[in-house]
Parts: structure tokens; C-alpha cells; sequence
């Protein structure tokens, strides 16, 4: 037994009586190789499909030239399960187990996560290979390039989901009463965008026959799979084995300034009140913190980029400091970073972490702004929002089959990319099985629409 | 956390987790990758095979430029305008220039970004012949008499004996099945395999009727053949004897270059030579009348003449030009003509070029088509192999 592997206890009893509460985690020690890896394909074992190989090479190019290194990555779950590379010191697994176990803390109280858990399932790493296998099979019965045709749609549509409705949901009334139109003014328009609005008075007159979908829907996931007119069962649980995929990644992404923060926070707190620890392996295990959690630009440099440890970590230590830990613990449970940072990074603390917005044309130089907190948190956060991605519906199904899906170029404030707009409708298409058009602004905030006809197969 | 009280259980070791290193799903993935820019490089074979410098010599394999595939996804047009959080000290109205690393590090990221790497995929010069033979084959290619029959090994039968290659396992486990079906109606015991299952595929002897073909390939080399167009004739007649090796087993193959005088060369001088002097198209074509005559009889072979040059003859030797290639003809199963010139379109114009556009009216075998670049050579070996 390693000194390591007897500490991770020592530092396990610490972190519960400081008052941390996770479920039990599961350390792996695996070959840096296999570090990378479970970083591109988001988790140990995933399915297939040759675009994480060509992720996969610029890690490796990236990684050559020294610009990363990962120590561990955690998945929650129950237990949770902890990887942490071959190549790391005594001193930094130590420091390392302590992260895992903040990041533990974090995934067992958030509300996100938990309510990600709640309908994923505890056991995402195994979910993911029952995925793996489950699409391993189908390549056997039906052919590679029939379930990578599949999957290159599912997967370029992975961030289109809808978090705020259940993972498994039913699928939309075949009747709704009618109710009064809407009124056109743009209140009403960013209302009904919200979703279908079952308090609004109908005019009692007959139930009709509700158009599919009845509201514009953002989950083009679930929409494909349940209303696509031809699709066949395997690919249907292609899709949805992503789309649950996706449910699972959502809190990681929607959290990773807050959970990044707070396991940084945590690994320095345990390692400070870790008396057990040689003076030596705390030396080393300090100065590895603070490598993960130093600003990107130190002394008299200027950075165009932010690291989420350290500002994360930096916010926590002073809610702590001005708050307490009870407070600090109800904030860890009920935000996610739009909150976190909305609410807790004050023009103070910015200003002291010298935090400032830029602004400049595409290619040239940049100006920086005036402090102004709001849109230094939108700045922060327009990554962010809809998963990262653009904010695109299905919008009508047509009787011949034809689907329609509308760019909402208003929230995203312009229009899409005309050429990958274009493939993805491609990828969409191959299972549609019908013409797909998508409406979006051109340069000029004209409407501007791009269709797709399904690619004519002869059986 | 109760296991790791108790001792090992709850982690593990490196060292019992072998499979790590043994399998990388990046490395397949990657693979499959290739796999696809290797099919979407197929759709342009005919810059790989003009861009191919495969005169050069010795070489089996052919380096093409590629970029990495992007796996699509809806994104925002590029704004005009950027904007971000950076850190450091810098007060509002401060500018800075956007740093050259940090920008390549960026686009690095995430791995789908635009301006991806590029790199180079090999192609094993066969691949490509074999890709670019699959739909062709020479035109009226007929069996001959004379030396008419010649023997070819083909499967016949099957036998309880035979070599342990020749095993057909399918057969055999047809006929355990059979003899256990009967063996199990009868209640008898019933291994799953014993020595009188096995099946061995028999070869026999078989007469096949004679395919003999000779292509002689006759190159321009005179002085207004510039080294662009020379280059242009040897890469398609490279490609084209490729793909003619593969699909017949027996090819005679005869090199013939001329200026105003004619000579045969061996395949590796006909792709080095190089001439000085006027064009005499008769001198060429009465050569190759001659090796007609002398060593390949039209009653026992197939014969093939392809000819490439300018088409620039002297205008007093058109008549003997015309004379030879009437005569030429009749022991022909096809000839055809590549005409080099920079002009645009397909259809020749030069003084040979007519004589053989005139031909091709009362005819099927005989052809002309005219090159202006190497992206042409694709089509001119279509044009004169495509299986009708």
C-alpha cells in the first residue's frame, strides 16, 4: 500500500468532519493515455464515431506541446467514480484526492446535478458503456455507415436539448382546446417562446387537432426521435442513448466555474488542516494548487481568457470569508454558474481579481472596456447559455412530411453559419427522411432560408 | 468512505489494468477518420491522378494533401465584432493586439474549430489503379485463334482429401450437421465433428480461350513537344499500362517513340526519352506496322495502338500518315489518339487529330480526345477505357 493509498482515508475523514457529504468514491489510477481519453469522449468508455478521433489528434498535438495537463476527472454517481493519472506525484495525488472529493460534495448537493441524476441514474459511467454496446451491436446488424450516418446527426445535435423539461417525456396531446390568438406584440412573442402556456383561458370551443409540434420545441432530440416520419426503432434509441448523454454532461457544463471553484477551495482547505501530512508532501501539494488555481495572466501580463478555477475558487473564498460555510453550502446546493457569478461576483472582487471586458473588431486590435458589472457578467456567461449552442427549434411539421426549424436570431443576435447550417440539415435529413429547411438572418438581418432534400435511396 | 477502512478494496492499482494500454478507442476513432478522408479523396481521383508525380520512378505510393473532417454543428456566423473577459492589468481604453499563440491555441480547441490541421495521407499507387480500373476495361477485346487455348487452374467438386488450405468449412459444418441430424433421429451418439465431414475444394484444369492482347503505346518525342506535354503523355500512358497490367494477365507491351525517324524502346527508356527534331507521324505509324507484322499477327492477338502527341505533322508527310494509318487500322481492334495541346475542350483539331476524327465516323474502333492539362488525363483514360 502506497502512502497515497493510506492518506485517502486520512483525508476522507477530514473532509466529512469539516462537514462535507458525498456519496462514496471509487479511485482508479490509469495511464496518462487513458486520461486523455476519458477526456474527449466526456466519459470512460462512449460510443464510437470518428469525430472524437479527430478530437482525439489535437489533443495529442496539444498535449505535445505541453499546453495541457489533466491530474484526474471525477463522474458522479453513486458511488462516484475518480480517475487520476499514472504520472502524478505522491504529492499531487494527495492534493488530488482532496479535489475529488470537493467535486464529490458538489455533484451529491446541487441541485442541478441532482435533478440530472434523478432522471439519468446514478451510474453514468456504466449507462455509457451499455450505450457503447448497445450501438456496437447495431453497427454489427445494420452496418457502419448506416449507424454513423445516425450518429453524425445525434451528435452535432447534442447540445439541443430541453433541461428544463423531463428526461422522458410524453409525447404531445393529439387534441388541444382551442384558446384566443395571441396578440403579436413582442411581449407575447418572448412569452409563448417560454413554452405551451396551459393557464391561458380557452374559448371553449371543440378540441382540434393539436399541429405537431404545438410549440416550438428546443429539444430537436427528442422531437426527431418520436416524430420523424420514417425513422426506425435502433435509430431511435440512438438518439435518445445521446440525448441521455447529453442530460448527464448539461450540470458539468452549467456548473464548471461553481464545482471547479469549490473542489479547488476544498483541496486547499483539506490540505491546510491535514496535520498527518510530512511537511514535504504539503510544500509540494501547495505549490501544485497553485499552478491549478493561478490566474492566467500574473505581474504586469494581460490575458484574453479566464481561468474557471481561479475565479471560481476566488468567489468561494470570499462568500466564505464575508458568509460562513453554512451560507456558502446553501449557495453550493442552489446555483448554477449563471447565478453563482450573477450574484456573487461584485464589482469589489473584479476589480481586485483584475477581471476586465474587451471589445474590438474580428481581426484587429482590441479595446478594453469600462468596468460595468452587468455586461461583465454576460460577458462571462454568452458562452454559456443554451448549452452553448444556437438557440434552434422545430417549429411545424408539414402534411407531406417536410420539417421546419426556425433560428431564434433575436436571443442569439444574428444569424447562423449558412454552411454548417446547411450540413447539419444534411446530417438531419439522412434521418428525417423528408425535406428539412431551416430559417435564419443573413448578414444583413435579412430571412434567409436553407433547405435539405433527403438523399433519394434505392431499396 | 467504509472500504478503503478495510484495506485495498475500493480502488485499484494500476498494475491489474492492463487493457488500458492495450486498446486506444481515440487511436480507432482516428482510424475511422482516415478511413473517411480516404473515401472523400476517392471522389477526386483525377487530381490525385494528375497532381501524381509517378514518373519520377521507385515510388508505390502517392502523397496527397488532405485537411481533417469537420464534424458540422450549428454555430453563429462570424461577427464582425469580438468581445470576451480577459484578466491582468490593463485599464478601460488600454489596446492590445491579440497575441498570435493564444489565437493558434484557440483554434486548437474543442477540435472542430475552422483552419484545422492539415496533413498527408498516403495512397498505395495500386489502391489507386484498382479504384480507377474498376469500371474499365479495353474496348473489343475478342478471343483469337491460333495459339488459341491455355490451361487455368478453377475450382471444381469437393473431395474428403485434400490439402489443409483448400478446407471449405462452411461445407463441412453443412455435413456434420447433416450426419448428426440422421445420427440423432437414430438415437446414436453424435460428435461434432469427425474426419468424414470435412470437405476439401478440388482444382481442375480447365481450357479457356485465349485473350492474347499487345498495346503498343507510340509517343511523340520531337521538338514541339515541349517537356509540359511530353509529361502529360507519360503520365497517361503510366496510368493507363497500371490498369492494363492488373485486368489482363497476358499483355504484351511495346514502346514506341518517334521523331521524324522511329524507335522501340524498353519501358523504363520510353519513360526517360526525350528527341529532337520534325514530326513524322508515318515515321511512327509504319514502325509500329512493321512490329505488327513481324511479332503479333492480328489473327492471334489483340491489338491496342495508342498514340499521344501534338499533332503538329509535317504537312508533306500527311499523305503517307494517312496511307500508314489506313492500314494500320484494318490489323487494330482499337487506336487511339491523345491529342496535348493547350487548347480548350475535347475534340482534336491538329492535322493527325482529323485523320483520326475521320476515321472514327464509320467506326467504333478507333477514338481521339485531346488533353490541354494534367486534370485532364482522368478523362482521357475514361474516354478511351470506360466499359461501354
Amino acid at each position: 500500500m502506497t502512502d497515497w493509498q493510506k492518506q485517502i482515508s486520512q483525508i476522507e475523514a477530514l473532509a466529512r468532519s469539516v462537514g462535507l457529504k458525498y456519496h462514496p468514491v471509487e479511485f482508479e489510477v490509469v495511464p496518462e493515455s487513458f486520461m486523455t481519453e476519458i477526456a474527449i469522449y466526456g466519459l470512460p468508455v462512449r460510443m464510437p464515431h470518428w469525430s472524437f478521433g479527430v478530437r482525439y489528434i489535437y489533443q495529442l498535438i496539444q498535449h505535445r506541446m505541453g499546453l495541457s495537463r489533466l491530474f484526474e476527472v471525477v463522474f458522479p454517481g453513486n458511488p462516484g467514480r475518480a480517475y487520476l493519472a499514472k504520472t502524478n506525484s505522491a504529492a499531487e495525488n494527495v492534493l488530488v484526492t482532496a479535489h475529488v472529493l470537493g467535486h464529490a460534495d458538489f455533484s451529491a448537493n446541487n441541485m442541478l446535478f441532482r435533478h440530472s441524476q434523478a432522471q439519468v441514474g446514478e451510474h453514468i459511467v456504466e449507462q455509457a458503456a451499455a450505450h457503447a454496446r448497445q450501438i456496437g451491436m447495431a453497427i454489427e446488424e445494420h452496418g457502419l455507415q448506416r449507424v454513423e450516418s445516425v450518429l453524425d446527426a445525434a451528435l452535432s445535435l447534442e447540445q439541443h436539448i430541453d433541461v428544463d423539461l423531463a428526461l422522458r417525456r410524453e409525447r404531445y396531446p393529439e387534441n388541444v382546446p382551442e384558446r384566443a390568438p395571441l396578440s403579436e406584440d413582442e411581449f407575447s412573442r418572448r412569452f409563448a417562446a417560454l413554452g405551451p402556456d396551459t393557464a391561458r383561458p380557452h374559448t371553449g370551443g371543440p378540441a382540434k387537432r393539436a399541429p405537431i409540434p404545438p410549440h416550438p420545441e428546443k429539444d430537436l432530440l427528442w422531437f426527431i426521435a418520436h416524430y420523424a416520419p420514417e425513422m426506425e426503432p435502433w435509430e431511435r434509441d440512438i438518439f435518445l442513448a445521446v440525448r441521455e448523454e447529453s442530460f448527464y454532461f448539461y450540470p458539468v457544463f452549467a456548473c464548471q466555474i461553481m464545482n471547479e471553484g469549490w473542489a479547488s477551495y476544498w483541496h486547499a482547505r483539506l490540505l491546510r488542516e491535514a496535520d498527518f501530512l510530512p511537511q514535504s508532501a504539503y510544500v509540494d501539494a501547495i505549490k501544485c494548487h497553485s499552478d491549478v488555481v493561478r490566474p492566467t495572466a500574473s505581474g504586469e501580463n494581460v490575458a484574453l481568457s479566464t481561468n474557471p478555477y481561479h475565479l471560481g475558487f476566488s468567489i468561494w473564498e470570499k462568500i466564505i470569508e464575508q458568509h460562513g460555510l453554512e451560507h456558502a453550502r446553501k449557495i453550493m446546493c442552489e446555483d448554477d454558474d449563471f447565478s453563482f457569478v450573477r450574484n456573487h461576483l461584485t464589482l469589489d472582487l473584479a476589480t481586485e481579481l483584475q477581471l476586465f471586458r474587451f471589445k474590438g473588431p474580428a481581426n484587429g486590435t482590441l479595446t478594453v472596456q469600462e468596468s460595468n458589472l452587468s455586461a461583465l457578467h454576460d460577458a462571462l456567461l454568452a458562452p454559456k447559455y443554451g448549452f452553448g449552442a444556437p438557440t434552434v427549434s422545430a417549429s411545424h411539421v408539414h402534411v407531406d412530411g417536410k420539417l421546419e426549424l426556425v433560428h431564434d436570431h433575436i436571443t442569439d443576435g444574428r444569424g447562423l453559419d449558412p454552411d454548417r447550417g446547411r450540413k447539419v440539415l444534411e446530417y438531419i435529413a439522412r434521418v428525417w427522411r423528408r425535406p428539412v429547411t431551416l430559417t435564419t438572418v443573413n448578414n444583413d438581418h435579412n430571412t434567409m432560408e436553407i433547405s435539405v432534400m433527403p438523399e433519394l435511396k434505392l431499396a | 468512505m467504509s472500504d478503503n477502512e478495510s484495506g485495498e478494496a475500493g480502488f485499484h492499482s494500476p498494475d491489474d489494468a492492463g487493457w488500458y494500454d492495450l486498446f486506444s478507442r481515440g487511436a480507432r476513432d482516428w482510424l475511422r477518420h482516415n478511413e473517411k478522408v480516404r473515401d472523400a479523396v476517392r471522389q477526386h481521383l483525377p487530381q490525385i491522378v494528375a497532381g501524381a508525380d509517378v514518373l519520377s520512378g521507385g515510388a508505390s505510393t502517392v502523397r496527397v494533401p488532405v485537411r481533417m473532417l469537420e464534424h458540422y454543428r450549428f454555430k453563429l456566423r462570424n461577427s464582425n465584432e469580438q468581445q470576451g473577459v480577459g484578466q491582468g492589468q490593463a485599464k478601460p481604453g488600454d489596446r492590445i493586439g491579440r497575441p498570435q499563440q493564444e489565437s493558434e491555441q484557440q483554434r486548437g480547441q474543442g477540435g472542430n474549430e475552422e483552419g484545422g490541421i492539415q496533413y498527408t495521407l498516403e495512397f498505395r499507387i495500386d489502391d489507386i489503379v484498382d479504384w480507377l480500373w474498376e469500371e474499365m476495361q479495353l474496348p473489343n477485346l475478342e478471343a483469337k485463334a491460333g495459339k488459341a487455348k491455355e490451361d487455368d487452374w478453377t475450382r471444381e467438386g469437393w473431395d474428403r482429401r485434400g490439402a489443409r488450405s483448400r478446407l471449405d468449412r462452411r461445407r463441412s459444418l453443412k455435413e456434420s450437421i447433416k450426419r448428426r441430424g440422421v445420427q440423432s433421429a437414430s438415437g446414436a451418439e453424435s460428435p461434432s465433428f469427425t474426419d468424414d465431414d470435412l470437405r476439401y475444394r478440388q482444382l481442375s484444369k480447365r481450357e479457356q480461350p485465349a485473350m492474347q492482347a499487345v498495346v503498343i503505346l507510340l509517343l511523340d518525342v520531337s521538338g514541339s513537344m515541349g517537356e509540359r506535354e511530353r509529361q502529360i503523355s507519360k503520365t497517361f500512358f503510366f496510368w493507363a499500362i497500371q490498369g492494363l497490367r492488373r485486368q489482363y494477365r497476358h499483355l504484351d507491351l511495346v514502346f514506341v517513340a518517334h521523331t521524324s525517324e522511329a524507335w522501340e524502346f524498353q519501358e523504363e527508356e520510353f519513360f526517360r526519352v526525350t528527341g529532337t527534331g520534325g514530326t513524322v507521324a508515318s515515321a511512327g505509324l509504319k514502325k509500329v506496322h512493321e512490329i505488327i507484322d513481324a511479332r503479333y499477327s492480328p489473327s492471334q492477338y489483340n491489338v491496342y495502338l495508342f498514340y499521344a502527341s501534338d499533332g503538329e505533322n509535317f504537312p508533306s508527310d500527311q499523305p503517307q500518315a494517312h496511307a500508314a494509318l489506313d492500314e494500320l487500322i484494318g490489323d487494330c481492334n482499337y487506336a487511339g489518339f491523345l491529342e496535348v495541346a493547350p487548347l480548350a475542350g475535347h475534340a482534336p483539331d491538329s492535322e493527325i487529330g482529323k485523320l483520326f476524327l475521320n476515321l472514327a465516323e464509320g467506326t467504333d474502333n478507333v477514338g481521339a480526345f485531346r488533353v490541354s492539362g494534367t486534370d485532364d488525363i482522368w478523362g482521357a483514360v475514361k474516354h478511351f477505357f470506360a466499359q461501354s
